[in-house]
């Protein structure tokens, strides 16, 4: 049963793979776009039909299917493989289901882009499914690095696909540098447990966590560095500057990529090798602390943003954020749950705001109003994600939430949950804040063509919320086993309801000013901090230009000065030098003969005075 | 060379020539300075080839003189193959002077300068 398993798993590997050759290779199928789409869908279609199959009724017991790869003295270097667990299992689904959906979802959001254009588009996606499954896959760090790079890929690919738009291209390049800068550390930190311990497989690391080998000397920088990676990967502070930006790419790519499927990869990283991180504990803390820091800072920035893109990305941000708290403060099985729910209600988010950006043909959620009346269907859906992003049961996102807030709770990081319980209200706040502002507040602007999305669109954002509520009903069943004590359960949910009211006094009602109670003291600093993102684009801006330039600049002078020109020099020396040894052949025999007879005469001196002496 | 040089036909001994080797050789030198000086300077290129053929003679005047007092005939032998030479490169020089006469109107030596480069 457990090589079944592990069959049906590269299965639903391999599939995303051959449709990504398919359309790689064989030109003309790619650029009749819409084809190219099909083929793309049957294949993840058929790779979620697998992995729920997998999931329901495989043997449920782990496998782990290795082959050796890099050939080494005494046994292979590396491996390759797969493994087949109960996150790997479930990772498997949500991927699928979101790739599938997305792609359906793309057919009608991007319908007016030219046939080559949307060929190379599904091309991109078949290949991110197989990154992105081959990443849950792994068994071993260097296989995981492989497709963590190969998502990097497909983000930068993705986000850049407008690429004939400057800011597009920019965001591309951010993203990738940015999260390059992580596996920098992610990289490195493999090859330094690989130098200590020999093997990049988990199962051995694992097994030398349990009985002792590690922690060996150095093993918290090691560990450090591979969070590094996740830092990069999960949009963590400081490296989490990309994701806003990263909104530049088509709005389904945002929803899989960089809400629901490839920022998750740290969180995932650091869930999978959570046995090594328990052996460092000072990174654990960090982590945790992090988490939390970067959870408030990017609800703060979600709370005044007004694009409604921006907005999911700094919540995209800031729910990483919980996850990576959750883990930090030992609870990696919250976070995980955490991970599973957000990629639901997140990516059907998203696509909800694609569905409002094509219908209104605007980002600017005040430029938006009244749409509820214009796209009830669309309204609905989008109202569901709301909901269960800002933790109202029973939706999933309240009992994934208010599991972290527990965990976090009875591990007794009191700092990590008074922020993560403040992060929790900013969500609510924020969340309510674009649906009474877009959706129920004034009409800003007449909507004659608003429409609701056409049924590729819709079937998507339907199936989604449909799942959204599922899992939110069946986490109420079955959600007996976390035991939160009654306090926190009301805790989060009056925190939710808070955020709720005071979004609809200040946006709805007209209560409370919104400006005005921004600019009270101590809001008012923290607005006009979030305003301008705490100067950290500006910071990393400054960084660029005035060291990197700087750096490059004074290279760049070394180079045209002092290395080309000592090559000039050298050219102009033998140019000038040929000049003044051209006069001397006039081409007259006779001047020939001058230097012959003269040269043989200085021969013959010569050979006189000094070949003869004495 | 003993055994050898008795087989040889040599000339009569030159112990009362009234001038030495000396006096030959330098005879030549001048012959032949004068020949390379008609060389270098002069702008005909039929006063070139007297220059030359001045040059070789000097070389004669040496072979000889050698012979003489070597008292060996190869000298002489010699000699007398670079007589026959010169003819024969006389002819060519000459037809050659003509033939870029033709060709150019001209057998002024600065004015052939087809080498410059």
């Amino acid at each position: 049963m457990a090589a079944q398993d592990l069959r049906d798993a590269l299965v639903v590997l391999a599939l995303p793979f051959a449709a990504f050759l398919l359309l790689g290779v064989v030109r003309p199928l790619r650029r009749r776009g819409r084809l190219a789409g099909i083929v793309s869908i049957v294949a993840v279609a058929a790779a979620l039909v697998v992995a729920v199959r997998l999931e329901l009724f495989g043997a449920g017991s782990d496998a782990v299917g290795l082959w050796p790869w890099l050939p080494g003295d005494g046994g292979p270097m590396a491996s390759v493989g797969a493994v087949v667990d109960v996150l790997s299992r479930k990772m498997l689904v949500l991927v699928t289901l979101v790739s599938l959906l997305v792609q359906i979802y793309s057919l009608g959001y991007l319908h007016e882009e030219s046939a080559p254009g949307l060929g190379r588009y599904f091309a991109y996606h078949a290949l991110f499914a197989f990154s992105m499954l081959g990443l849950v896959l792994s068994p071993s760090f260097l296989q995981m690095f492989i497709f963590w790079e190969l998502v990097g890929l497909c983000s930068y690919l993705l986000i850049g696909y407008y690429y004939d738009r400057p800011s597009a291209a920019r965001a591309a390049v951010k993203a990738f540098w940015i999260t390059r800068l992580g596996d920098l550390g992610f990289v490195a930190g493999i090859v330094m447990l690989w130098a200590a311990t020999g093997t990049f497989d988990f199962a051995p690391l694992f097994a030398m966590a349990k009985e002792g080998t590690i922690p060996f000397e150095g093993f918290g920088l090691v560990m450090f560095l591979i969070y590094l990676g996740a830092v990069g990967k999960s949009a963590q502070f400081p490296l989490h500057v990309w994701l806003p930006d990263a909104m530049e790419g088509p709005t389904p790519v945002s929803a899989l990529i960089h809400a629901a499927t490839m920022v998750t990869a740290g969180v995932f990283m650091v869930t999978r090798a959570y046995p090594l991180f328990v052996a460092a504990p000072d990174v654990l803390w960090l982590i945790g602390t992090v988490g939390a820091f970067t959870a408030l800072l990017a609800a703060t920035m979600a709370c005044v943003e007004n694009d409604i893109k921006r907005v999911l990305a700094y919540s995209t941000v800031s729910q990483l954020s919980f996850m990576m708290a959750a883990i930090g403060s030992g609870v990696p099985r919250a976070g995980f749950l955490h991970l599973l729910t957000h990629g639901l209600f997140k990516a059907l988010l998203f696509l909800g705001a694609g569905a409002v950006i094509h219908a209104v043909g605007t980002n600017d959620i005040f430029r938006m109003g009244r749409l509820f009346r214009a796209l009830p269907g669309t309204g609905t859906v989008f109202l569901v994600g709301t909901l269960a992003l800002a933790g109202i049961p029973p939706l999933p996102g309240f009992f994934s939430k208010e599991a972290i807030l527990t965990g976090v709770w009875e591990s007794g990081r009191t700092g990590v949950f008074a922020v993560l319980a403040l992060t929790a209200f900013l969500t609510a706040f924020y969340m309510f804040r674009v649906m009474f502002v877009a959706f129920f507040g004034r009409a800003h602007a007449p909507y004659e063509h608003a429409h609701d999305a056409p049924p590729s669109m819709a079937v998507p954002l339907w199936v989604l919320a449909g799942l959204t509520v599922l899992a939110g009903l069946r986490l109420a069943m079955g959600g007996g086993e976390e035991h939160a004590p009654p306090w926190l359960l009301a805790l989060s949910l009056a925190l939710a309801v808070a955020g709720f009211v005071l979004a609809w006094a200040a946006y709805q009602a007209g209560v409370v000013s919104a400006s005005a109670l921004a600019s009270t003291f101590p809001l008012s600093l923290v607005d006009s901090l979030a305003r301008r993102r705490y100067f950290l684009d500006a910071l990393y801006a400054g960084l660029y230009r005035g060291v990197m330039l700087g750096f490059s600049r004074l290279i760049g002078w070394i180079d045209r000065y002092l290395v080309d020109g000592l090559l000039n020099f050298l050219s102009a020396c033998t140019l000038r030098g040929g000049d003044l040894l051209r006069g001397i052949q006039s081409g007259r025999a006779q001047d020939y003969l001058y230097g012959v007879a003269f040269g043989l005469l200085a021969l013959v001196v010569w050979a006189q005075l000094w070949l003869r002496r004495p | 060379m003993g055994g050898v040089g008795e087989e040889r036909r040599s000339l009569p001994p030159t112990s009362n020539d009234p001038v030495g080797l000396n006096a030959y050789l330098i005879l030549a030198a001048l012959v032949f300075s004068v020949g390379l000086a008609g060389v270098l300077t002069r702008r005909n290129a039929i006063g070139i080839l007297l220059g030359i053929e001045l040059m070789l003679n000097a070389v004669n005047i040496n072979l000889a003189a050698f012979s003489r007092f070597g008292g060996d005939l190869t000298g002489v032998v010699f000699a007398l193959f670079t007589i026959a030479i010169t003819v024969a490169e006389m002819g060519v020089g000459l037809a050659l002077v003509i033939a870029i006469f033709r060709a150019r109107r001209t057998v002024e030596a600065d004015r052939l300068d087809l080498l410059k480069g």
